[in-house]
């Protein structure tokens, strides 16, 4: 049991950092961003194709290499997802679309990145590095591998250094004041195009450090992304939308659950876990746990 | 690449799977192109639709490798019909928690729903045949002809089905409950306001909807006579009968059919493509097309090929004619005068 809450908390790691660009966009965007996942996987990839070995650090499976591919995969995805904003969400924004044209788009453009990762790198699985790591054995029946502390604390880091930049910056506040109210954040002179390519930026390089987290986790597939949506939106909304420290509530409910659930119900439940917490949540409290009113 | 459509064994397969989709696409119609419902979540209402005909039609399970429920060897009718109240319900389980929600937390759950369900049916080996699928599903008057040209009589079927689905559709969507139904898609609050109970027409048009989709699953069981949890993957489940429904215009039955149609031809000929070339990542190339094809129309003909038309009242006649309804006489035409869309509702729920 102490092991699968350990597991839980790297995969909610994970999920932590997928979900909280997912609520920074759906909160100042007022959309759900159905390629997030399929971001994950762009950013997984790009630093399979920028690894370039590096030795080791330590007891890691990995080198300095991956450090640089780490920061290759944050600024393609977050470029990327800019370009994607400019492309097709702005001139559909420009045309007062609904959320649900948009979401619609997100989803096209989801089937889009995907199809784009299949040409390129082929549908086999494929992995950073080769061989098995051991695990260190800690007391209680703990057995965590390096990489899989790596992943714990790359995810600290970058949760801490979010939680600086929106609530310690400039940049932050006017971040915050237009997920709060867009028009009025206008009116007070915040450049809110600009407010909101920073969110697709800060955004899109969580997802592609959670896609290669993820990747480094277990192994890379084109689908790795998508299959990861379910937890992504199941920790966002259980957290309330909007709501960067709910995501992050919401990813340990979420990472937790699937996990500890391997313990009564088959592992191949697990994405149905997340979705089974949204419902119940959703039926108590329609808003998430700390969902404002919109 | 055309002349595969001179073959007429060929081109009545293709129709029939046209026909199949244009039924799931009007029933999608229902919930997204007329009520506003966000359901991203059709690859549940497909395989659950499709399973329910495989046992109430099939024979009883026999063997080692055959273990499913039911096996009721009832007619093609009762599993058409049996797939459509399944579908209704399972509509009405969802719709409890999710329909009075923000509208993208329903597409979400649906999602779940969807995959959820097809974990269920990959996992649950006794409840469906598990990943070895359903096979030998029963088709309605086989024994009518000979086998090379049952593929007609089966066109027919299905193009009668459509028929009265899409004569259905049509008349229950330009009834008065039908404009409701348009009133709450533009403006939920003002539909309230006019003393509209907005969670049962949702509801109504919700389970109407998934009844619809249960049909088509059905049919399209018996079309294809084998199915197996992966023919419900959100891409080819949800996603290409979206992308049908935004290409021919949502909010128009016809275009729901146009839209099938031309989406169905773009994925049929790149198949062919697949089949020719011998070369796997060309299906890659298709689904591209297809995302590619949904973004370029939502973003340059957001109405679709044929879009939603004004009129919505079977009283009102093909042009506006508002001159007309100025003359003394006609002041007090039934409920014609409230056939546009920007006047919802106002002759009142059935």
């Amino acid at each position: 049991m102490a092991q699968l809450i350990v597991i839980g908390l790297i995969m909610s790691s994970i999920i932590a950092l997928g979900a909280i660009g997912l609520t920074l966009i759906y909160g100042i965007l007022k959309f759900a961003n159905f390629a997030h996942g399929d971001l994950m996987t762009v950013g997984a990839y790009i630093a399979f194709q920028t690894f370039v070995g590096g030795g080791h650090i330590g007891p890691l499976s990995f080198g300095y290499g991956m450090i640089l591919a780490i920061l290759a995969a944050m600024v393609v995805v977050g470029v990327v997802s800019v370009i994607i904003d400019r492309l097709v969400y702005r001139p559909l924004r420009r045309r007062n679309a609904g959320l649900v044209i948009l979401a619609m788009a997100s989803l096209g453009m989801a089937i889009i990145v995907r199809s784009l990762v299949y040409l390129g790198w082929g549908p086999d699985q494929r992995f950073y590095t080769p061989g098995l790591q051991y695990a260190h054995q800690f007391p209680l029946g703990i057995a965590l591998k390096p990489d899989q502390m790596f992943i714990g604390a790359a995810a600290i880091i970058s949760v801490v250094s979010v939680y600086l930049l929106l609530y310690r910056t400039t940049l932050g506040r006017a971040m915050r004041a237009t997920a709060d109210n867009m028009e009025l954040a206008r009116v007070t002179g915040i450049d809110t195009e600009r407010v909101v390519i920073a969110t697709w930026a800060i955004g899109g390089s969580l997802a592609g450090l959670a896609g290669v987290l993820l990747g480094i986790q277990s192994h890379l597939m084109p689908e790795m992304g998508f299959i990861f949506i379910l937890p992504l939106f199941a920790a966002s909304i259980l957290g309330g939308v909007g709501s960067p420290h709910g995501a992050l509530v919401g990813a340990l409910v979420v990472g937790i659950s699937q996990e500890v659930s391997t313990e009564w119900i088959s592992p191949a439940y697990k994405p149905a876990i997340a979705f089974i917490l949204l419902f119940a949540i959703l039926l108590v409290r329609p808003r998430g746990i700390f969902g404002v009113k919109d | 690449m055309i002349s595969d459509f001179l073959n007429p064994s060929y081109l009545a397969g293709f129709l029939t799977l046209v026909i199949i989709y244009s039924v799931f696409a009007i029933g999608l119609n229902v919930h997204w192109g007329y009520t506003g419902i966000f359901n991203f979540g059709v690859a549940g209402f497909f395989a659950v639709g499709a399973y329910t005909s495989a046992i109430i039609t099939k024979k009883p399970a026999t063997g080692d490798y055959m273990t499913y429920v039911g096996g009721l060897e009832l007619p093609f009718v009762v599993g058409l019909l049996g797939a459509g109240v399944a579908c209704a319900i399972l509509a009405f389980i969802i719709g409890i928690p999710t329909l009075r929600l923000r509208e993208d937390y329903l597409a979400i759950a649906s999602i779940g729903v969807a995959e959820t369900l097809r974990r269920v049916f990959i996992n649950e080996m006794g409840l469906v045949n598990g990943t070895r699928g359903m096979i030998g599903i029963p088709q309605p008057l086989h024994g009518l002809v000979d086998q090379a040209d049952y593929k007609y009589v089966y066109l027919a079927i299905a193009a009668a089905i459509l028929v009265i689905v899409y004569i259905a559709v049509e008349r229950v969507l330009r009834s008065p409950w039908g404009r409701v139904l348009r009133a709450i898609r533009e403006d939920e609050i003002t539909a309230a306001a006019s003393g509209k109970d907005i969670f049962a027409f949702k509801m109504q048009a919700f389970m109407l909807g998934a009844f619809i989709m249960g049909l088509g699953g059905a049919m399209y069981a018996s079309y294809v006579r084998a199915i197996t949890p992966d023919t419900f993957v959100p891409m080819f489940g949800t996603f290409l009968i979206w992308v049908m429904l935004i290409v021919g215009g949502s909010g128009n039955n016809k275009g729901a059919i146009l839209g099938a149609l031309a989406v169905w031809l773009i994925w049929d000929r790149t198949g062919a493509l697949v089949s020719d070339a011998q070369n796997p990542s060309i299906f890659y190339v298709r689904n591209l097309l297809i995302g590619v094809l949904v973004v370029a129309v939502l973003l340059l003909r957001p109405k679709g090929i044929w879009g939603e038309e004004k009129r919505v009242s079977i009283y009102a006649g093909k042009e506006p004619e508002r001159a007309r309804r100025k003359e003394p006489g006609e002041a007090s035409e039934p409920a014609g005068a409230a056939s546009v869309i920007e006047e919802p509702g106002e002759s009142g729920a059935p």
